[in-house]
């Protein structure tokens, strides 16, 4: 039997405020244990939270980028469940009144667009970390994640496999970030993704039992674990067992998912409206406000690019996959170089030395792009020659310097001197009589080496249009001669 | 016979201090003098802040020696309700749960009568978290009526109301979930007060049920009530539940004058359940009023009946979800005994939370839990959305509305203790008002055959604490029966 895979996934989203969900304190990750903390966050006897705007205003901007109905009026709700972690023995959180509801995410499948659904993104609080290694026998919690806010994003089951839900998380992630609400760094947790599988007989309209995958810590992670879900139902269902509704575990080591909660040991969490905080009422204009502040989003910044500058699809692809590459991009292009040259420059070249250098953002890159601009009209009016430009890249890439200066200071002006490559090429082809012989019995390859031997001769500083052009005329005044 | 210095309200001991006739430190001094004296029979006080409450008179002292401006509240010695944090002493809410336990911070209230120049004499005992209406369920002590010891003060805050009463403190903090300021202060004989649900921050009042708690004073008279309120109530960034609604001057509203005044007086609270001896106070009380120039009208809450129920359902959910932090990993109880965490929860919680905490805490689980949501805790917030309106309504008709602020005068110890039911109708007529959310306040308005002090409840529209005050000041003014002094003194 042929079966279809039906997902859904859960994705919770740290969010980069500046300070905490409910308190003043700082949402940093990196400080000492227990430090960035108060009364608050600690759940201490007392206490009261109040809610921080800029996490509705964030919530509501990653709401709109994913079409979703702004409600106009929601509120918070407490979720009951005892754990250290969790500061007050229950979580704030949002039940039946989201805060965004009803949307969708446009994605790539099998060379087509798809839209998943996106049932609904609220806000939480995150809870803090517990520590079990701190000596023999006893654990301790950090308390610094405590009360980090969190955007939930659940999709609808419209995902149908694996790699469209790597296609899902990647282009949500590139929304996110567009938006700049989120670090995104599933390693560090401050995105995390949990996937709700089922299968069934391809062509039913019933769902199957689904189980609920955690645990991933990446989205190369999320896809494996789900092709490994898919196929271990899709085994058990041929064997003629049945699917155990259950929390499993995604082993990355081992490369399995194993059970870690049934449906019967599932908590009943209590849910009731939180009477600590008033209701969130967001006017019209309110929305419009938080419309009106929010970047140009991944998809329209795609369309543009194909429009505007006349890229590949491909190439407005890799360059919108993120909003500081983007940037970069159209920052090059107003500083006049030419779209096709600078797009090319940024994915291959810079991509590279970015990669290499482990260096997260082209943002932090020391080549402005300005520089890069001034770099391709080097290029452009003949000064310099793109073989050179590579070298010369590597270097504006270490040192910050300008290309003039660096041009100059390495004596890399291109020989675009026409009596001089002259004399060259004929020295050249006094020197290789063989390959010249060669060329001219009709083996035109050897047509490349003889300039790569110019090349040579002038330490790559030759300009390429007038080596090629000049060994030509060269060759063929030699027929002449001979003959 | 000139008074004894306990004796004064807080409004003449500040008038004294500021004018130094007397000064900040022989107030507090004679009144620690005083706690010394009868707090042995009495057990208002969990916690007397003997040194601190000096420190902060000599510094009032300093201060107007000085000639510097001082507050409203300039050497007033008040107790604090130990369900309010203070940075001084412990909080533990008469629990065994916050035995030893010191909050980091001050409620807001509690500041902000700092700010005004108060000075503090101690933590006040109540029914552990504040769940109880005899204070007979501290962990800590029971204590006793002032106007006979064998008596409840009521509760929760019966440790503030004891302490008004038997001149331990001019004026005391208390909180009021269900009836917990105003019941104790009919109780005891003083004028107790539960603000507008909004009126006061909740900021460091140990949550019971956080949609109905609400922080008011217990004071001597009416002048002290609104003196005192003029400094509590106000927005407070900390709680987004506290009113942004502009706070009056509440001792403009001390004027003897009630010719433009309407009382409601429902029908449902004067009926068989209600006292004879009690029906007859409010009656007098009623009556004086409208030699005044009051008018009287019948109202009807026609949801009264469900209040109790609601009220039960509602309060312990919350309480369920509030009190899950007192949990032993941070802080408070630890049972020493557990083996792994469910153990380590289980284990501290039933140690250390008292029986009616428990019950509660189970009770509140329940209404919760799948399956019992929608019968118990939605229908009884439906319930108080009625209930809320039937108030709404009678205030279209009236002004405030009057009626009494418990069944009984004080009740003995251990009188009800074996029958939660029973001790839960002591709140019958309080209830409603948290409910609602609106303002409550009671008044003494006599002594029964039995010599304990009856009260009276005003109810007013929500944050129109002004025209209770006024008629409740006019009603002392002019109507108010000498009851004298408890007994204790």
């Amino acid at each position: 039997m042929e079966y279809e895979a039906v997902i859904g996934l859960e994705v919770h989203v740290e969010l980069n405020t500046k300070s905490k969900v409910f308190c003043g304190c700082t949402t940093r990750f990196d400080a000492p244990p227990n430090t960035n903390v108060c009364p608050v966050c600690l759940g201490m006897p007392g206490v009261l939270p109040v809610m921080n705007r800029a996490v509705v205003e964030a919530t509501v901007a990653v709401g709109l980028a994913l079409n979703c109905t702004v409600s106009k009026w929601s509120k918070m709700d407490r979720k009951n469940y005892f754990y250290p972690d969790l500061a007050k023995d229950y979580q704030i959180s949002q039940y039946d009144l989201p805060l965004c509801h009803g949307g969708w995410l446009e994605i790539e499948a099998d060379g087509r667009a798809k839209c998943i659904g996106i049932t609904r993104a609220h806000i939480e609080e995150d809870t803090a970390r517990n520590v079990h290694t701190i000596g023999a026998g006893e654990s301790g919690v950090d308390f610094n994640r405590s009360g980090v806010p969190l955007l939930e994003i659940v999709s609808e089951p419209h995902i149908r496999g694996a790699q469209e839900a790597f296609d899902y998380l990647t282009m949500l992630k590139r929304i996110l970030e567009y938006l700049d609400v989120s670090d995104c760094n599933m390693e560090e947790g401050s995105l995390r993704a949990e996937a709700n599988i089922s299968v069934r007989p391809k062509g039913s309209t019933t769902f199957g039992t689904k189980t609920e995958v955690k645990n991933v810590a990446s989205f190369s992670g999320t896809q494996k674990a789900i092709e490994f879900e898919v196929a271990r139902q899709i085994q058990v269902l041929e064997a003629g067992g049945k699917i155990v509704q259950e929390t499993r575990g995604w082993d990355a080591d081992r490369g399995i998912t194993v059970t870690q909660r049934s449906k019967e040991s599932a908590h009943d969490y209590r849910y009731f409206p939180e009477p600590d905080l008033v209701p969130i009422a967001v006017s019209d204009e309110w929305v419009e406000r938080i419309r009106a502040s929010m970047p140009e989003l991944p998809k329209a910044r795609f369309d543009r690019f194909r429009g505007q500058y006349g890229l590949s699809a491909y190439d407005a692809g890799v360059l919108t996959s993120s909003r500081a590459m983007a940037d970069y991009f159209e920052k090059v292009v107003s500083a006049g170089a030419p779209a096709k040259q600078a797009g090319n420059w940024i994915m291959g070249d810079l991509q590279a030395l970015l990669t290499e250098a482990k260096c997260a953002s082209v943002e932090s890159c020391k080549i402005t792009p300005a520089d890069l601009a001034s770099m391709i009209a080097l290029i452009e009016n003949a000064t310099i020659s793109g073989k050179i430009a590579k070298d010369l890249l590597v270097d504006m890439f270490k040192s910050g310097k300008p290309p003039k200066t660096l041009v100059e200071e390495k004596g890399w002006v291109q020989i675009s001197d026409r009596g001089a490559l002259e004399t060259l090429a004929r020295e050249v082809i006094a020197a290789n009589p063989e390959p010249v012989a060669a060329y001219k019995a009709g083996k035109k390859q050897t047509f490349g080496f003889l300039v790569g031997q110019m090349m040579k001769a002038t330490k790559g500083k030759g300009n390429p249009k007038l080596i090629n052009e000049i060994l030509a005329d060269e060759l063929a005044r030699g027929d002449v001669k001979g003959s | 016979m000139p008074k004894e210095l306990h004796e004064l309200t807080a409004h003449e001991i500040r008038d004294a201090v500021r004018t130094r006739k007397i000064s900040a430190v022989e107030v507090a001094e004679c009144f620690f003098r005083r706690i010394g004296e009868v707090d042995e029979k009495v057990k208002a006080y969990v916690d007397v802040w003997r040194q601190y409450g000096l420190a902060q008179a000599r510094s009032v002292d300093d201060r107007l020696a000085k000639g510097k401006e001082m507050g409203l509240l300039a050497g007033v010695p008040i107790g604090i309700k130990d369900v309010l944090c203070t940075r001084q002493g412990y909080t533990t809410c008469c629990s065994r749960i916050l035995c030893g336990y010191r909050s980091p911070f001050d409620a807001t209230v509690v500041q902000r009568l700092e700010a005004a120049d108060a000075v503090f004499l101690g933590k006040l005992n109540m029914d552990e978290f504040a769940m109880g209406s005899s204070t007979e369920n501290s962990s800590v002590q029971v204590t006793r009526n002032p106007w006979n010891l064998k008596c409840v003060p009521g509760g929760s805050s019966g440790g503030s109301a004891a302490a008004v009463s038997a001149d331990e403190c001019a004026i005391a903090l208390g909180s009021d979930t269900g009836g917990s300021i105003r019941q104790p202060a009919a109780l005891c004989g003083c004028v107790g007060m539960k603000p507008t649900y909004g009126r006061v921050s909740r900021y460091g009042l140990v949550a019971f049920a956080s949609s109905l708690d609400q922080v008011g004073p217990l004071t001597k008279d009416v002048e002290d009530l609104a003196t005192v309120m003029n400094v509590m109530c106000g927005r407070d960034p900390r709680d987004s539940t506290s009113a942004d609604i502009p706070v009056p001057d509440f001792t403009k509203s001390l004027r003897s004058d009630v010719s433009d005044i309407t009382i409601g007086l429902p029908k449902e609270y004067y009926t068989d359940a209600l006292n004879n001896e009690m029906r007859e106070k409010i009656e007098t009380a009623i009556d004086g009023l409208k030699k005044l120039g009051a008018k009287v009208v019948e109202v009807s809450l026609p949801h009264t009946d469900y209040a109790i129920a609601c009220y039960y359902i509602i309060c312990t959910a919350e309480a369920s979800a509030n009190l899950a932090r007192f949990d032993g990993v941070r802080y408070g109880h630890r049972s020493r005994d557990a083996k792994d965490v469910r153990d380590m929860y289980c284990m501290s919680k039933t140690e250390a939370f008292g029986r009616e905490v428990q019950r509660r805490i189970m009770l509140g689980t329940y209404v919760l839990s799948s399956g019992y949501y929608d019968a118990y805790y939605l229908k009884a917030q439906k319930v108080r959305s009625l209930i809320r309106r039937d108030f709404l309504e009678a205030f279209q008709k009236c002004d405030v509305i009057i009626g009494p602020t418990s069944p009984t005068a004080a009740f003995q110890i251990g009188e009800k203790t074996s029958d939660p039911l029973e001790m839960y109708l002591s709140d019958i007529y309080t209830i409603s008002v948290n409910l609602a959310t609106i303002p409550g306040l009671s008044i003494p308005c006599g002594l029964t055959r039995r010599g304990l002090p009856a009260g009276m409840q005003i109810m007013g529209k929500p944050f129109d604490e002004e025209t209770m005050i006024r008629v409740a000041y006019t009603y002392e003014k002019n109507c108010g029966i000498d009851m004298g002094r408890p007994p204790i003194v």
